[in-house]
């Protein structure tokens, strides 16, 4: 008798990645709008306005549609899933036509009562993000004064509920050295999981790289506090930790393969094979809004099957020995960094650009200024004041 | 307060599936999952009847006593099984305990 990864099971079961059965998971950006400006936003830089928000009923019927095709959970997320009136509607929805339901919150917006209505409405999990394990340094990465106390306090308040909590803590150069403090802040919030998530450099922190690239040291540090934590910690903290692939010789296995395990849906509706993939110029994403149902996007659609699988690899990918095991690494970092999604990721050692791009990362790590540009709907604002200057 | 943390499952323990970990019958692919926050576990049949009796009343004696009963089994070899199988979903964090409260 056992219990194994659901996933390599599922795929033998009509979920293959021959097939390109189903996810199992999907995330939904509900909305871009947060009250945080955080400078590793993994957010598109260009948001998608309020106005063009799918609706509730459309929000509704996606959920139902999810079900039906065999999606088991959903991450309500954003921007901040709590700024959409009708959150507990949808999650409400969504319970009710059986899914599992997980909100990925900055928590700034939450109340106790409406944390209470969220619960009611059958919500499974709570995931909070932190910026830091004290006010200095998580305020001022957050933008937003008076941040780091309204976490910590609705955190307190999902485990009164009862919720199972995830703290989520984002780790680059200027909070590695309080990561010892945020394993205890979430055995202190006695949390079920924690995510150890150095940045992954798209979007918004690819703007920010210089003022948030760790340094090699901070990394083998990082490392040594995440093994040592996880085996002391064993059955009473659960510790994920996602490395920062500049430093990897291996590529990551981005979103476990293009179009292969994991699709989003964008606030306007657009159905994306990973939040950052509209970064990606001259691909065109299906919306729920078309006439397509989203199996057919899922399966169809030129956008999904452009990197699917290893047909459309180049070399050094396309005789690799490693190229079903990685998938050639991340599309979005690919095109970000060599200006063809079709390139091999620069984080894998394999690749012409890797020497270049992991040294200009040390020499950021070490050289570079500590001001942010915060993210927004104005395409960024820099840190104000002499403080942290370059 | 929530579910103890970090138990080791013995005959006397009255294991429960976490409010996060939901077992569930996938119509879809017409199998036994466990969800929880980024994982889906595919329990076996003998898994699933296991967790089905975890209800947090049941303690693992009984739960293998019912297990002996219906499969005409030799008890060790079911106890050995079930606490391992247990045990692996306490260390993952998926299955916690009934405890009395300390007022």
């Amino acid at each position: 008798m056992s219990t194994t990864d659901g996933l390599s099971v599922l795929e033998q079961r009509g979920s293959t990645a021959e097939t390109f059965g189903i996810p199992l998971a999907v995330l939904l950006e509900v909305t871009h709008r947060c009250p945080l400006q955080c400078p590793y936003c993994s957010n598109p830089v260009e948001l998608d306005r309020a106005s063009t928000e799918l609706a509730t009923e459309e929000w509704k019927k996606v959920l139902t549609e999810l079900a039906e095709i065999g999606v088991l959970q959903i991450h309500f997320s954003g921007g901040e899933p709590t700024a959409r009136k009708d959150l507990v509607e949808l999650v409400k929805h969504a319970s009710d036509v059986g899914l599992y339901t997980n909100l990925i919150t900055s928590a700034v917006l939450l109340s106790r009562a409406k944390l209470g209505e969220l619960a009611d409405a059958g919500l499974n999990h709570v995931q909070i993000s932190f910026q830091g394990n004290e006010p200095i340094i998580a305020d001022r990465v957050a933008g937003l004064k008076d941040s780091h106390r309204k976490k910590l306090e609705v955190a307190r308040w999902t485990r009164e509920l009862d919720l199972p909590l995830t703290v989520n803590a984002v780790m680059h150069r200027q909070n590695l050295h309080q990561l010892t403090d945020i394993v205890q802040m979430a055995v202190d919030l006695d949390a079920d999981r924690l995510e150890v998530a150095n940045v992954q450099y798209y979007g918004w922190a690819l703007k920010n790289r210089a003022a948030l690239m760790p340094t090699l040291s901070q990394i083998e540090e990082t490392s040594r506090i995440v093994e040592e934590a996880q085996a002391r910690l064993k059955g009473i903290l659960t510790i994920d930790y996602v490395v920062p692939d500049y430093y990897a010789l291996r590529p990551k296995k981005c979103m476990g393969g293009w179009g292969r395990q994991f699709f989003n849906i964008s606030p306007s509706g657009k159905v994306l094979p990973c939040h950052a993939a509209e970064s990606i110029t001259g691909l065109e994403f299906e919306s729920v809004r078309s006439n397509h149902s989203i199996a057919w996007i899922w399966q169809n659609s030129e956008a999904f099957n452009r990197y699917r699988g290893t047909g459309w690899m180049q070399e050094p990918c396309k005789s690799c020995e490693f190229r079903e095991i990685d998938f050639g690494g991340c599309r979005c970092q690919a095109f970000a960094l060599s200006g063809d999604a079709g390139n091999t990721d620069p984080a894998c050692a394999l690749s012409p650009l890797h020497e270049t791009i992991f040294k200009q990362a040390e020499r950021e790590a070490t050289e570079g200024g500590d001001r942010f540009i915060y993210r927004n709907f104005a395409g960024g604002t820099p840190e104000a004041g002499g403080d942290h200057g370059a | 307060m929530a579910g103890a943390r970090h138990i080791t499952v013995s005959e006397t323990s009255r294991p429960i599936l976490a409010r996060h970990a939901k077992l569930k019958f996938d119509e879809t692919r017409q199998v036994w999952v466990i969800l929880a926050p980024e994982r889906v576990l595919a329990p076996d049949e003998t898994a699933v009847e296991v967790l089905r009796l975890c209800d947090g009343v049941r303690d693992v004696a009984a739960v293998i006593d019912e297990l002996a009963a219906k499969y005409a089994a030799p008890r060790e070899a079911i106890l050995t099984d079930v606490v391992a199988m247990l045990q692996d979903l306490a260390d993952k964090g998926f299955l916690t305990e009934v405890r009395e409260k300390a007022s």
